[in-house]
């Protein structure tokens, strides 16, 4: 409730009128995107207040703040994102780890493209909850068969990204490197880990975007905590404002690990030429 | 000094780009090899540096065999090839690694004033002209003081003004260490402006046709008469390979076709 008139003053207030031209120039597109859902949060506010509706399936704005402040306050938010934030690390770390291997190699030789490939490639398109019934009898219930299936998850995506990227790699940027007759091992760290990390950080993106897309599924097929655990349980007693508030923890902690990998990545791609960078006013 | 020795080249898909090719170049000569497009001069290069290894023959840089591409042997392709993601000075820099710090810094920038981009050390690939990124190519080939500097067609991508302009540039930052240079090239005037020695290929397999001294004192003067003379020369070299290629593909039975044939 207070947050969006506080919102809808600031822009329209007349304190900042000789700025207005260049803060509007800023602010004027994603203000534009702000609009439909503030107005849709305050119009249901305003239909639980004046008793139109009982917002018992569907809370109000401020119920989801309060069970979200609660759920703070008593630090199980804190133990169940920490708990999600763990698994997502360790799949996204083991993903990571064998796609990137597996991309590399495979970018590189054609032997072993044509070997392994057409196997990974079959292995892909069964989709990964499938998995889920035989992780669980090998692996057993608890975090190694949730932790597997978030780095099938993550591996995909990176596993694609880095054989493209090392398959892509420039032929006359290599050449530079044979003219300066650089070693192996230099030509990997001069020449090619520069050329194919753009891509790279890509891959690591949209592997980090499944690896939070299944760890809500490995966290479904039965834990005692985690935000994942919160969202069956809000189902299961009836709590929508618990599943509401899980899901914009999900929405806050994804967001977060994507932009850390942005701007620990940023310092690297400052000599990309990238359309955005120059795009709009 | 660099020395060819009846170098050929045959590509695994049976190509014969390159046959007999045997000259020697002295310390501090200038050879611009001209000759119509498919008549192996980028293949010869590519030996040379020892990119491409020759099937035939052998590349010797005072007397060893070049067979990889040699310390003393550098080369400037057709585009500029910067790494994108080094800045201009560490793109300089990128054969000096080995070299303590301060050295190469000062190296880098010597070479940069040289070329007059001094004020482009710290500026990216991407934010320089065409011209400017081939000097800074130069640059790069030129700091590990190569005593062989080999250029692919390095201008033939960019406009006559600038091409004229890194002419004359090239002959500037020859004068420094004085290395050898061998340069390919399309472009008669360029081969003239530069060489020494110009030598006219011919096609199907590449070899030398003919061998012109261009012995005009330097700077040369694009509109004198011995410019023209030598002009008309090569231009005349020229239009016999081209012919000489023309009669033998009409008539594939003649005796350089057995000879090319008892080749491969």
């Amino acid at each position: 409730m207070s947050l969006v008139p506080m919102t809808i003053a600031a822009d329209d207030s007349p304190a900042d009128e000789k700025l207005r031209k260049p803060v509007l120039a800023r602010f004027a597109r994603p203000a534009l995107g702000l609009i439909v859902p503030l107005v849709l949060a305050l119009g249901w506010e305003l239909a639980v207040r004046t008793g139109l509706t009982d917002g018992r399936l569907v809370p109000p704005p401020s119920v989801i703040y309060a069970t979200f402040a609660d759920l703070a306050a008593s630090g199980d938010l804190q133990r169940h994102a920490l708990a999600t934030l763990t698994r997502v690390a360790a799949g996204f770390g083991l993903g990571v780890v064998i796609g990137t291997v597996l991309g590399a190699i495979t970018g590189y030789s054609s032997l072993i493209s044509r070997l392994l490939d057409p196997t990974l490639q079959a292995l892909r398109a069964i989709p990964s909850i499938a998995w889920v019934p035989l992780f669980i009898l090998w692996l057993g219930i608890f975090e190694a068969s949730k932790i597997t299936l978030i780095a099938v998850g993550v591996f995909f995506p990176v596993y694609l990204g880095v054989m493209g990227a090392v398959m892509s790699v420039d032929r006359k940027i290599v050449e530079v490197g044979r003219a300066f007759r650089l070693t192996g091992p230099q030509m990997v760290r001069r020449i090619l880990l520069p050329a194919v990390l753009p891509s790279y950080i890509i891959a690591l993106r949209s592997g980090l975007g499944l690896g939070w897309m299944f760890v809500v599924a490995a966290e479904f097929m039965g834990a005692s905590e985690g935000l994942g655990y919160l969202l069956v349980d809000g189902q299961q007693m009836g709590k929508p404002a618990q599943i509401v508030a899980a899901i914009v923890a999900f929405a806050v902690v994804g967001k977060a690990t994507d932009w850390i990998i942005v701007a620990v990545s940023a310092p690297f791609l400052r000599w990309e030429d990238r359309f955005a960078r120059h795009e709009g006013p | 000094m660099l020395a060819l020795e009846r170098v050929g080249k045959t590509y695994p898909n049976g190509v014969h780009a390159l046959e007999g090719v045997s000259f020697s170049v002295a310390l501090g000569e200038i050879i611009a090899i001209v000759g119509g497009s498919g008549c192996g001069k980028s293949t010869l290069l590519r030996a040379i540096s020892g990119l491409d290894t020759a099937s035939q023959g052998r590349v010797l840089l005072d007397g060893a065999a070049v067979t990889a591409p040699h310390e003393k042997i550098g080369i400037v392709f057709q585009e500029p090839r910067l790494l994108p993601w080094l800045s201009v000075a560490d793109n300089v820099g990128f054969g000096l690694q080995d070299r303590p710090k301060a050295e190469r810094e000062e190296r880098v920038e010597r070479a940069l004033r040289r070329v007059g981009l001094a004020d482009k050390a710290g500026a990216w690939p991407r934010e320089l002209s065409g011209g400017q990124a081939q000097r800074v190519a130069i640059a790069r080939a030129l700091v590990p003081q190569p005593e062989v500097l080999l250029l692919d067609e390095p201008f033939s991508a960019l406009d006559a003004m600038t091409r004229a302009d890194l002419q004359d540039h090239l002959l500037d930052l020859w004068a420094d260490t004085r290395p050898t240079l061998i340069l390919v090239t399309h472009d008669v005037d360029e081969a003239i402006v530069l060489a020494d020695r110009i030598m006219v290929m011919r096609p199907r397999p590449g070899r030398i046709f003919s061998t012109i001294k261009a012995d005009i004192a330097r700077p040369r003067n694009r509109q004198s008469a011995d410019f023209d003379r030598i002009k008309n020369e090569v231009l005349a070299a020229l239009d016999h390979s081209l012919v000489d290629d023309r009669s033998k593909r009409d008539a594939p039975r003649g005796a350089d076709g057995h000879r090319a044939a008892a080749a491969l």
